[in-house]
């Protein structure tokens, strides 16, 4: 039982545990969707210092913006894009969501039930959540086609 | 003898004149409005298709004159800072509302949530709260026609600019923070976040904005009862079609917004506080701006979220018995055991505004969102201020 309570507490950091940092500065990074290695423009259009972290089924791009806003974009091993969060001040979500970002501004423009603060974009592929309150703004995105087999983009932080 | 009776009954009226004073002082806070305190009341909203919205009417006016407007349907939000009315609500008015310069520039701003954007100019109008009137308050008009919304704001989010799309006439953020954006605008870097435009004619640029020219909560700008404000709304049972309650000015100023011994939670350099769900801890907000209890996960919570047009809500099964505890930034905690229907259950019945068992999805984080203000006192004390639970900034319940 009490391992098991254990095992359970610590699971939502098994990824955390799994990482290493194995690159500083990396200047690849791209929106949600992209190649990983074709494109070095998120960090240049955001002026972000970048690490990049290897997990076991993905790697972790994190940056952090001169703003002090982190993001994290995960890439699987075939080199896509399939996740993004945030957390701080809103980012450019433009510059993130890529080729998805008007899709996601049709979608919460269209939300039948309203959600006062935060949306939650469903649209089959592209999960979008955002919450949070001014001046504290957390975000994931994803796209569900391109998460590796055996990952749980709910864990995704 | 006669004398002493007459006395006696003399005292007797007094006191009980004194009495029953002091009686509908103690009722004015939700039947008559005292000085500090006026209506709120969930309903919703200007379209009438508001969930938990809370709104409230707020006169505002030409700085120095009498030349004012009430607009009604302003949502009371305890998550972000400072005063929002659309450029339609505002009427005649508008045109009378001096806008803020910054050198030749005309000051705008593009004010993030974490849904939307709202661009608009700044300008300067007396607000009434209460009865009370902040003077020269920094307020956002919002109003993407004169000047358009920028690339670089519209790459935030969507620009909400109407009644439909804001689903009221503006907003009142009266959270603990004095102004909007606070000292990361004042940079004159790329670390500015880009809330504070300088605009010639339709070019705007990200400016510099002093914290003391944003947008300012206007409850820190009241002559008294500035340290902060209470929410009072009663408990709701179930759902309804309205909730009246008061938003009360001050804390510990007058018999009406005494804290007693209600807890502290003060927040972290990002606004939260620390809420523990089934062993796990997460950051925390109290916040009237947002519509349900916003928290997690399915994968952690165990409750699906609604497969229908309701995808931002949870859907349990049945109803979902929950508890979280929030722990207090002076020691103790404060468990909270509320319930959570089925969204789609819940608005499948029309007519109704106020939904005490709301709730849905948030990406890692715990939203006490307006059902948790339901049967309530809560107290939100504004940076710096001093009240007799310390200084602010913190909630209080």
């Amino acid at each position: 039982m009490w391992n098991q309570l254990v095992r359970r507490r610590l699971k939502p950091y098994t990824a955390l545990c799994l990482l290493i940092p194995v690159l500083l500065s990396s200047p690849a990074f791209c929106a949600l969707g992209e190649d990983v290695s074709s494109v070095a423009t998120d960090q240049v259009h955001m002026k972000a210092s970048v690490r990049v972290l290897a997990a076991n089924s993905y790697s972790i791009h994190e940056m952090k913006t001169p703003a002090g806003t982190t993001v994290r974009q995960f890439a699987s091993p075939s080199g896509v894009v399939f996740a993004v969060t945030w957390q701080g001040f809103s980012p450019d979500l433009q510059q993130l969501l890529g080729e998805h970002f008007d899709e996601y501004v049709a979608s919460v423009s269209s939300q039948h039930a309203r959600r006062g603060r935060g949306v939650y974009i469903d649209t089959g592929d592209l999960v979008v959540e955002t919450g949070g309150h001014m001046r504290f703004a957390v975000g994931r995105a994803y796209l569900r086609s391109k998460v590796p087999q055996g990952v749980d983009a709910n864990a995704l932080q | 003898m006669r004398c002493s009776r007459v006395l006696v009954a003399a005292l007797v009226s007094l006191l009980s004149a004194l009495f029953l004073s002091c009686g509908s002082g103690s009722q004015s806070s939700s039947h008559v409005e005292a000085k500090n305190s006026q209506a709120i009341a969930v309903t919703g909203g200007p379209d009438n298709n508001y969930a938990n919205g809370l709104f409230t009417t707020v006169t505002v006016c030409a700085p120095g004159t009498s030349n004012c407007q009430s607009i009604p349907n302003v949502l009371v939000d305890t998550g972000s800072f400072g005063l929002r009315l659309l450029s339609s609500s505002l009427g005649t008015l508008g045109s009378s509302l001096p806008k803020q310069t910054s050198g030749s520039d005309t000051v705008f701003e593009c004010a993030q949530f974490v849904d939307s954007v709202l661009w608009g100019p700044v300008v300067s109008a007396d607000v009434t709260l209460a009865n009370q009137t902040a003077k020269s308050v920094p307020v956002q008009v919002i109003d993407a026609t004169s000047v358009p919304v920028p690339a670089a704001c519209k790459a935030i989010g969507p620009s909400e600019e109407d009644v439909s799309s804001l689903g009221a006439n503006g907003i009142l953020g009266v959270g603990f923070f004095i102004a909007d954006c606070g000292n990361a605008c004042t940079a004159s870097s790329s670390a500015n976040p880009g809330f504070y435009y300088g605009c010639v004619a339709t070019s705007c640029s990200v400016i510099s904005q002093a914290v003391s020219q944003q947008v300012q909560n206007p409850v820190a700008l009241l002559p008294n009862d500035n340290n902060g404000v209470v929410i009072q709304l009663p408990a709701a049972a179930n759902s309804s079609p309205t909730l009246s309650g008061a938003f009360i000015l001050g804390i510990a100023t007058t018999a009406n917004n005494s804290p007693g011994s209600a807890q502290v939670f003060a927040p972290d350099q990002f606004g939260n506080l620390k809420t523990t769900f089934k062993g796990n801890q997460y950051a925390g907000f109290l916040d009237t701006g947002s519509n349900a209890y916003f928290f997690l996960d399915s994968k952690t919570t165990g409750i699906p979220i609604c497969s229908s047009t309701e995808k931002g809500f949870y859907c349990p099964s049945s109803p979902a018995g929950l508890s979280a505890t929030n722990t207090s930034s002076q020691g103790g905690n404060s468990t909270v055991n509320f319930t959570v229907v089925s969204a789609s259950q819940l608005f499948s019945t029309g007519g109704n505004a106020v939904f005490p068992t709301l709730g849905g999805p948030n990406p890692a984080m715990f939203d006490w969102g307006l059902p948790f203000f339901f049967g309530r006192n809560v107290f939100v004390a504004i940076e710096g201020r001093q009240t007799p639970l310390g200084a602010g900034p913190f909630w209080a319940y």
